[in-house]
């Protein structure tokens, strides 16, 4: 059954026709061309499909296009603003946390919901933040590394 | 000031800002006009030879444009070693026989995947099954079921060599010692899934961006097996969301297909596996059996090794034939001894295809022979590292095998990690149930094994002066994560004496770049890395007879030092570099000024140069529940100069994540020839939460054959892993590990009959 549906993507509104049964993962991919958001398991186990819904992070391969409509997505592509990158994406490349790059959207979307709602966290709250995203790249040990000195560079920042 | 502008500096990935913004493009985020989605069915029997495919239904499915089978691949043979035609026992869709669940068969190109996946349970197969077999043991028996028909008892490859008398050497040793160890099959589970998409055009030409290793062995093989002039065939390197061994040699079945089928439907075809499909598809580390023997002279000097080796490798060769050679000549790393035997045998089993995953063999190997030399130094009452050390291969030695070691800092690798874990504080002074464990290796950087002159191994690149003075450096290396991009341009800009900002890289393209045979063997670094550094040099060269007349100076008076030269003592005496790009191309009317270089190491049959490492592992054994927590890693690796610290730290770091997965908790569970868990949910891999704190060191030996003293630090240091955390469970619990994972249920067991052992003596 295909549904007349609006959604709100980075700041934007799209009017698409979509399938009942069609994720949010594959909408933002296929239709919209927004391919920052990536697919690896399509079952909700590595963090790799992540969005924010809302500010919240969101596995978007086990939510439905439909599910979400009128709410505010934010994907990837939405964070850096007129090109230039959000703290957490410039501590990411600063901190040596970019390796093959799979992993980074996710990840990237996750620890900014953190510092937004948890300015200052321990070592300790960024790993169990990040627990949900696989990396075979990283060890995390840089990835945590960048969200710590991303905390500071906001802080610094207000 | 130091000695380098730019070497030594931690720099950020050029390609971060794309990779953090979601704008990098990987091989299934391309979008072109009237794409494709292509799909390949696989066997769901490990054995059976296929009777007939009947495709009509998938055929008439509405939204099917291409069906195509094993009927349209006959005679396109592919296989990693794609030197060695004996090596090329792969078809990429089967015609006559399938050999493990999952094999190729069939592949559809359709409007969307749902309509692929459609036509993939459309197609029906006739299969008549065969017996399989699936362990070693199945495989070498008497009339076992041959895998490959014409390969009797199933064995993929013998490998056996002997240096010196063992057997003497045994009789003289004052202590010997043997062991058999066991490891399982690892799946690297690279974030992106393998991923291909190819766009046939009616001009003839074939455009192809492959998730690979090798872009330019997936042209050489396509060129091959299309049987298509290579000037019609282009493969580019998109984004590659890792590798680590399992996407390299050259074409997999899906670039073979996704090419057939575009050039079938006249449209772009994109491919991409599902998690599920990826774990079976992507080559694993080999399930191995080692059985090692080492007598050692009363001081701790090894004196004879021998050595038997089995390896399961599933249902084709891959790269296979060559894992069988390398577990044996790892062995001759990172300690000396006099003798050495070595009994090597693959055997192909119904399985997943095992191939070479970061470290290839080595992580095996030196799990055995680290984990064993613990055991004789306990035996002969001296301490891990004194054995070690008395055995460290040192900068002017030749191993048995032949290798040459320029450079070695391993000496150095064992003192930091022994310092820096607070050994001396430790060892022996832990709480109960607590240990401190020591592991180290060695490995080759970059593989010089020749291979046909079609294929040569060397690494090809040019350096540019481009019309605005900018340079632009050009190489088919592949970068599937580890950095290498970075560090071309790092390498250019520093021999050439300008800013990295200046130097631009073009990323493989085949009809663009110089070949490079890609990653793997751990070759960027020097084969690359070198072959760039000389053709920056040579337009350096080219460059400074220009800036010497303008400075009114010799040509070897002159000093390049970021995008400024100058005559050494007087700075103030200058040119820029873009005022001297200028100069050149405009005085000789538009001269085109390219710097050519390539690399080939003087060693023909063996590596150019070699790595060392070693890890200090704490861990704390949990007696009720068996229960391993590794609460620290420390890890030193020689790569003889970090060119870029951050991103070899990167690089250590990550490699230590994967030994610790390969240590603790990840295991391909197969039974009769199927994957029992082919999803990151049940197939664990460390979070960032089951981590513990990681600190690597860079040891600095200044090799004479790497680019400015590098060598590779991609996979030596997963293999002091697992023998590091082994140790520390032997320190910590008395348990001696034999096999991996180790999973609580083993730890325990190990526990549990040490008692019933211990109270059965007390009785």
């Amino acid at each position: 059954m295909k549904h007349a549906i609006e959604l709100k993507v980075n700041g934007e509104s799209y009017d698409l026709v979509v399938e009942s049964h069609r994720t949010l993962l594959e909408v933002l991919r296929e239709t919209l061309g927004l391919t920052g958001t990536k697919e690896a398991c399509d079952l909700g186990s590595c963090g790799a499909c992540t969005v924010l819904i809302g500010g919240q992070p969101a596995l978007s391969c086990l939510t439905l296009a439909l599910e979400v409509e009128g709410k505010e997505i934010t994907t990837i592509e939405g964070l850096a603003e007129n090109g230039r990158l959000h703290p957490v994406q410039k501590a990411f490349v600063e901190k040596g946390a970019v390796q093959c790059g799979y992993c980074n959207p996710g990840m990237v979307l996750t620890s900014k919901a953190l510092l937004d709602s948890n300015p200052k966290p321990t070592e300790q709250e960024v790993r169990q933040a990040i627990s949900g995203h696989l990396c075979r790249c990283t060890g995390f040990v840089k990835v945590v590394e960048a969200v710590l000195a991303a905390s500071e560079a906001l802080i610094d920042a207000n | 000031m130091s000695e380098f502008s730019i070497i030594g500096q931690r720099v950020p990935r050029a390609d971060g800002p794309a990779k953090v913004t979601g704008e990098a493009r990987y091989a299934a985020d391309l979008q072109l006009p009237r794409l494709l989605i292509g799909k390949i069915l696989g066997s769901p029997l490990p054995h059976a030879r296929i009777l007939n495919v009947d495709t009509s239904r998938a055929e008439r499915l509405p939204g099917v444009k291409s069906v195509i089978t094993g009927h349209d691949c006959v005679g396109a043979r592919y296989g990693h070693l794609n030197f060695k035609e004996a090596f090329l026992d792969r078809q990429p869709l089967e015609s006559e026989k399938v050999r493990y669940i999952g094999d190729n068969v069939a592949a559809v190109a359709a409007l969307d995947e749902d309509t692929a996946e459609e036509a993939l349970r459309l197609i029906k197969v006739d299969y008549e099954e065969l017996p399989a077999v699936f362990t070693v043991e199945e495989a070498m028996a008497e009339s076992a079921p041959l895998v490959h028909e014409n390969l009797k008892g199933n064995v993929c490859r013998r490998i056996a060599f002997d240096f010196g008398d063992v057997d003497q050497a045994f009789a003289d040793s004052y202590y010997v010692r043997e062991d058999t160890f066991t490891t399982q099959a690892q799946a690297v589970a690279t974030l992106e899934t393998k991923a291909c998409t190819a766009s046939y055009e009616s001009n003839g030409k074939l455009t192809v961006w492959p998730s690979s290793q090798s872009p330019t062995q997936v042209q050489f093989d396509l060129t091959r097996t299309l049987g298509i002039p290579s000037t019609d065939v282009r493969v580019i390197l998109p984004y590659v969301g890792g590798a680590f061994g399992a996407k390299g040699g050259g074409i997999s079945a899906m670039e073979y297909c996704a090419a057939l089928l575009s050039m079938r439907t006249g449209r772009p075809v994109r491919m991409y596996l599902t998690r599920e499909e990826d774990f079976n598809f992507a080559p694993l580390r080999h399930p191995c059996s080692i059985w090692l023997r080492t007598g050692v002279l009363r001081d701790g000097a090894i004196i004879a090794r021998d050595a038997k080796v089995v390896l399961n490798g599933g249902a084709y060769n891959n790269i296979g034939p060559a894992t069988i050679l390398l577990t044996g000549i790892f062995l001759n790393l990172p300690y000396r001894y006099k003798t050495f035997r070595y009994r090597g045998v693959r055997y192909y089993t119904n399985n997943p295809v095992s191939g070479g995953i970061r470290g290839h063999g080595s992580p095996q190997v030196h799990l055995a022979s680290d984990v064993q030399l613990d055991r004789i130094a306990e035996a002969i009452g001296m301490d891990p590292f004194d054995i070690r050390m008395r055995n460290a291969l040192t900068a002017g030695e030749t191993t048995l095998n032949g290798f040459k070691i320029v450079s070695s800092g391993f000496r150095e690798a064992l003192e930091t990690v022994r310092e820096k874990s607070g050994w001396r504080e430790k060892k022996g002074k832990l709480p109960p149930n607590r240990g401190i464990g020591v592991g180290a290796s060695g490995f080759p950087s970059g593989t010089g094994y020749r291979q046909t002159p079609d294929i040569p191994t060397y690494s090809s690149a040019s350096v540019r002066l481009n019309a605005d003075s900018s340079v632009s450096v050009l190489c088919s290396a592949s970068d599937t994560g580890q950095g290498v991009d970075n560090l071309l341009v790092q390498i250019a800009a520093e021999e050439l004496g300008v800013r990295m900002e200046d130097v631009h890289l073009v990323r493989a393209d085949t009809d663009i770049t110089p070949a490079d045979l890609g990653n793997g063997s751990s070759r960027e670094t020097v084969y690359a890395g070198n072959a760039v550094k000389r053709a920056a040099a040579d337009l350096k060269q080219q460059l400074l007879v220009f800036a010497a007349s303008k400075l009114e100076a010799n040509s070897q008076d002159l000093e390049a030092r970021l995008g400024k030269i100058y005559v050494k003592g007087s700075p103030d005496t200058f040119i820029t570099f873009k005022e001297l790009g200028f100069f050149a191309q405009y005085s000789t009317g538009g001269k085109n000024f390219v710097g050519q270089g390539f690399y080939d190491p003087p060693d023909k049959i063996n590596y150019a140069t070699y790595t060392f490492g070693a890890q200090v592992a704490e861990v704390e054994v949990d007696p009720e529940t068996g229960q391993v927590e590794v609460l620290n890693m420390i890890s030193a690796h020689d790569c003889g100069r970090p060119i870029n610290p951050m991103a070899v730290e990167g690089q250590l770091e990550g490699s230590v994540h994967l030994g610790l997965g390969w240590a603790t908790t990840e295991e391909v569970l197969l039974e009769n020839g199927r994957e029992l868990n082919p999803s990151y949910l049940n197939y664990k891999m460390l979070t960032a939460v089951d981590t513990p704190p990681v600190h690597v060191y860079h040891i600095v030996s200044n090799d004479p054959e790497g680019p400015f003293g590098a060598k590779e630090a991609g996979e030596g240091i997963v293999s002091p892993t697992a023998p590091s955390i082994a140790n520390a469970v032997y320190n910590a619990s008395g348990m001696m590990v034999e096999s991996l994972p180790l999973t609580p249920e083993k730890v325990l067991g190990a526990l549990q009959s040490k008692k019933a052992a211990i109270s059965k003596e007390e009785r």
